[in-house]
């Protein structure tokens, strides 16, 4: 339908998704590409799923149809099973093996179905899954696990390593840069077994 | 010309940087407030600013700036323009010197709103233009050809992103930033500016006259466009406009509208050239009612004989279906993917150590069986907690509570609001609530800040939109000043004194208020406030519940009992709660 290579991050409010797709936003202008976003706002950001949409090369809207979706980003298991739906057959998925579990859970015991059954269920993509808490822990800070996340999803990407490496070094705090490169490096190292 | 990536409400605050802008003032609201926040944290600014109370202050503080010939900018949400719709109507007719944009920001799809309006009805019900971006840049592009057409026309605009504008991102072309040089001037003429009837009659005559020209005008603007391309047709609007675009093969003409009033003559040229038009719009019928009238023989599908709908936002997958429906083919036919079923919901909750959550668990325990209205803001989320009845509009907890206590209803009416909330349209219903002598109790929520827009300071934090000092307003004056008969303030982290003073006012009649006041837990965090972590002794917790019940999202319950994750923010009300004081501080045995 589109020539824009679509990308869909999500996770849990507070997370790091917008960073994360700030970062994809600048390395398309490192690389001189048009590129679309959308994003979640407000109060869903308080602890709800949340998603961010980036068509890389898009000229049109910013929404990625269900089924279209080239790439998925997933910063906790359960939200990719949530938004499995979105990716194309033959898709990749990188996704944290971590799962926060809804508080709905415990207040209204809620099922909640268990790491092994998600992990087979998204059997039918290709999946990289890692566990980028412990990744980004030993890169110096556990908030740059949204780097790590970059970092491994980065060879499935049409930008260059380069670029966005750049693009992480421009968008993190100034004090925090070092700890994001090593996370983005780890990550890289491990996608690149994927 | 520089190219950054930015947020659709940031590409807006850099075109009004670029037009000029002289005057800034608007309402926080979900998807509008980022404009704002922009245009307040830029460095050397020339231009006035401010958060104002509410929208209806919003709007007169701007009409009355570009009534002295300055470029003014009001932002709101679409609802605050229910607000400042009385000056609104009426600044149709007595124009403007300076360029006027109200940026009203719509929300099809409800996603951060209680109602999907339509802001385009507005602009069509004053007789004022409106501006409806198809895209990032499009919002960007339209802004200082806003405020140049507000002042050729001497009429305020409206600009209208929808949420898939505000929050949208993109690649986005800027123009050079122009600095702020007008200063106000007011021209003395009653004529215009004293709205008695015999002033307003010919004021309303002469906003009439406009219309035509401006039609014109608005072709010429160009934001309006077609192609012909065949027999068919597509009309599309707004971000739909964009999806249409992704979607539509060769051989069918497109229409795109982006800018109200439509010339009907223009409009008729195209659709005539046709033997079936589609109409692609979001939430009202604006485009299709216009296109209908021009039709004649041509067949018109859209919302009006069911091919589209009234209701929610559009996407490529609706719009796909709207023209596969309409026997339009699509480029390339979407893969009808359907959700995983069954994933347990991760909707947004309270934030460990939110204060809200433990003044509804006050109240809940003091007002068992009571009415709880409520309002607008994070606390709209104690619904979860079965702490929230009612909620339609800003400020309409204490009046829906007066209301209900003067209906007969027997059960006690125990309401809640937010600080930015009351000080923004909740005063009033306080006001009329004691002099009408109703009988209920009023708790405002008090985090000092509006939280749930982004943090917006108001009159309560002490600092105003640019960081300038201002005394804090004092809400226990005010209540009292109303004439309340009894206020107090609490700390709702000490529950058992808030349980205390909610018995006590259940045992008075009259309207009673209570200030649950404490900062919001995340301005807390940001301003370096470090409480400690809480964790669960295993050994005395019996696994009895109570603390899973509070539904803090730092408390878990593992292995039959609970526990303790890294969210906690240190508020100690849960180890209050626990009856076998199993909670303790991180680090004490």
């Amino acid at each position: 339908m589109s020539e824009s290579f679509d990308i869909l991050i999500v996770g849990i409010g507070g997370q790091g998704t917008i960073l994360a797709s700030n970062i994809l936003g600048e390395a398309c202008l490192i690389e001189n590409r048009h590129v679309r976003g959308a994003e979640t706002h407000g109060m869903a950001q308080r602890g709800g799923s949340v998603e961010s949409h980036i068509r890389v090369g898009g000229e049109h809207g910013p929404l990625i149809p269900p089924g279209q979706a080239d790439l998925l980003i997933s910063f906790d298991l359960l939200e990719a099973l949530r938004y499995s739906h979105y990716l194309k057959q033959g898709g990749k998925m990188v996704v944290n093996r971590r799962m926060v579990l809804p508080t709905s859970v415990f207040t209204q015991k809620v099922a909640l179905p268990s790491e092994e059954a998600i992990i087979a269920a998204l059997g039918k993509y290709h999946l990289c899954l890692l566990d980028a808490d412990t990744m980004a822990t030993e890169a110096g800070s556990p908030l740059s696990q949204n780097v790590v996340m970059l970092g491994a999803a980065a060879g499935a990407m049409p930008l260059k390593p380069e670029s966005l490496l750049e693009a992480v070094k421009r968008l993190v705090p100034k004090k925090t840069v070092e700890i994001n490169a090593r996370a983005f490096e780890a990550g890289r190292a491990f996608g690149g077994q994927c | 010309m520089e190219r950054r990536y930015l947020l659709g409400n940031e590409a807006i605050a850099h075109a009004c940087l670029e037009a000029g802008v002289d005057f800034v003032c608007g309402y926080p609201g979900t998807p509008s407030s980022e404009v704002i926040d922009t245009l307040r944290t830029q460095p050397d600014r020339s231009y006035y600013l401010e958060w104002s109370v509410n929208e209806k202050v919003a709007l007169e503080n701007a009409l009355a700036a570009a009534w002295c010939g300055v470029r003014a900018l009001c932002t709101m949400k679409h609802v605050g323009l229910n607000v400042a719709a009385d000056p609104l109507m009426t600044s149709a007719y007595t124009g403007v010197t300076g360029g006027l944009v109200i940026m009203s920001a719509d929300d099809p799809f409800a996603h951060s709103s209680q109602n999907e309006q339509d802001t385009r009805c507005y602009a069509h019900f004053a007789r004022v233009p409106c501006f409806d971006p198809a895209s990032v840049q499009e919002a960007h592009d339209m802004i200082p050809k806003a405020f140049a057409l507000s002042e050729e026309f001497g009429l305020p605009v409206l600009f209208r992103p929808t949420t898939r504008i505000c929050h949208s991102k993109g690649d986005v072309e800027l123009g050079e930033i122009v600095k702020s040089s007008r200063r106000g001037d007011f021209h003395k003429d009653p004529r215009q500016y004293v709205v008695i009837p015999a002033h307003t009659r010919i004021l309303h005559r002469k906003l009439n006259e406009k219309q035509p020209a401006l039609k014109k005008r608005l072709v010429e603007l160009g934001f309006n466009r077609y192609e012909i391309r065949g027999k068919t047709a597509i009309i599309a609007s707004g971000i739909g406009a964009s999806y249409v675009e992704e979607l539509l093969p060769a051989g069918i003409s497109f229409m795109k509208i982006a800018a109200y009033p439509i010339d009907e003559d223009w409009l008729a040229e195209f659709v005539q050239k046709h033997d079936k038009v589609l109409v692609i719009e979001e939430l009202a019928p604006e485009v299709e009612e216009i296109v209908r009238q021009v039709a004649g023989n041509v067949p018109v599908f859209g919302k009006k004989n069911g091919y589209a709908p009234y209701e929610g936002e559009l996407s490529p997958s609706a719009v796909a279906a709207i023209m596969e429906k309409a026997g339009f083919p699509v480029k390339t036919p979407l893969s009808a993917n359907p959700p995983v079923p069954d994933v347990p919901a991760r909707p947004p909750i309270l934030c460990a150590g939110c204060l809200h959550r433990s003044a509804f668990y006050a109240i809940k325990k003091v007002y068992k069986d009571a009415v709880y209205p409520s309002d607008i803001g994070c606390y709209t989320l104690g619904l979860q907690l079965g702490a929230v009845d009612t909620t339609i509009c800003m400020g309409a907890s204490i009046t829906v509570a007066s209301g209900i206590a003067h209906s007969g209803e027997p059960r006690d009416v125990i309401c809640t609001i937010g600080d930015s909330t009351f000080l923004h349209t909740g005063i009033q219903g306080l006001l009329n609530a004691v002099y009408n002598g109703a009988n209920m109790t009023v708790v405002i929520l008090d985090n000092r800040i509006t939280a749930m827009t982004g943090h917006q300071p108001n009159p309560n934090t002490g600092a105003n939109a640019c960081g300038v000092e201002s005394p804090p307003v004092s809400l226990d004056a005010i209540c009292r000043a109303c004439g309340a008969s009894f206020v107090e303030t609490i700390d709702p982290y000490d529950v058992t004194g808030m349980v205390n003073l909610l018995q006590e006012a259940k045992k008075r009649s009259g309207v009673k208020v209570i200030i649950a006041k404490q900062m919001c837990v995340i301005m807390a965090r940001r301003s370096g406030v470090r409480r400690g972590k809480y964790r669960v002794d295993t050994e005395a917790c019996t696994g009895c519940g109570t603390c899973v019940r509070f539904g803090c999202p730092a408390i878990e319950f593992v292995d039959e009992k609970a526990r303790i994750n890294e969210l906690c923010n240190g508020c100690a009300v849960c180890a209050d709660l626990c009856p076998f004081g199993a909670i303790v501080r991180e680090g004490k045995k």
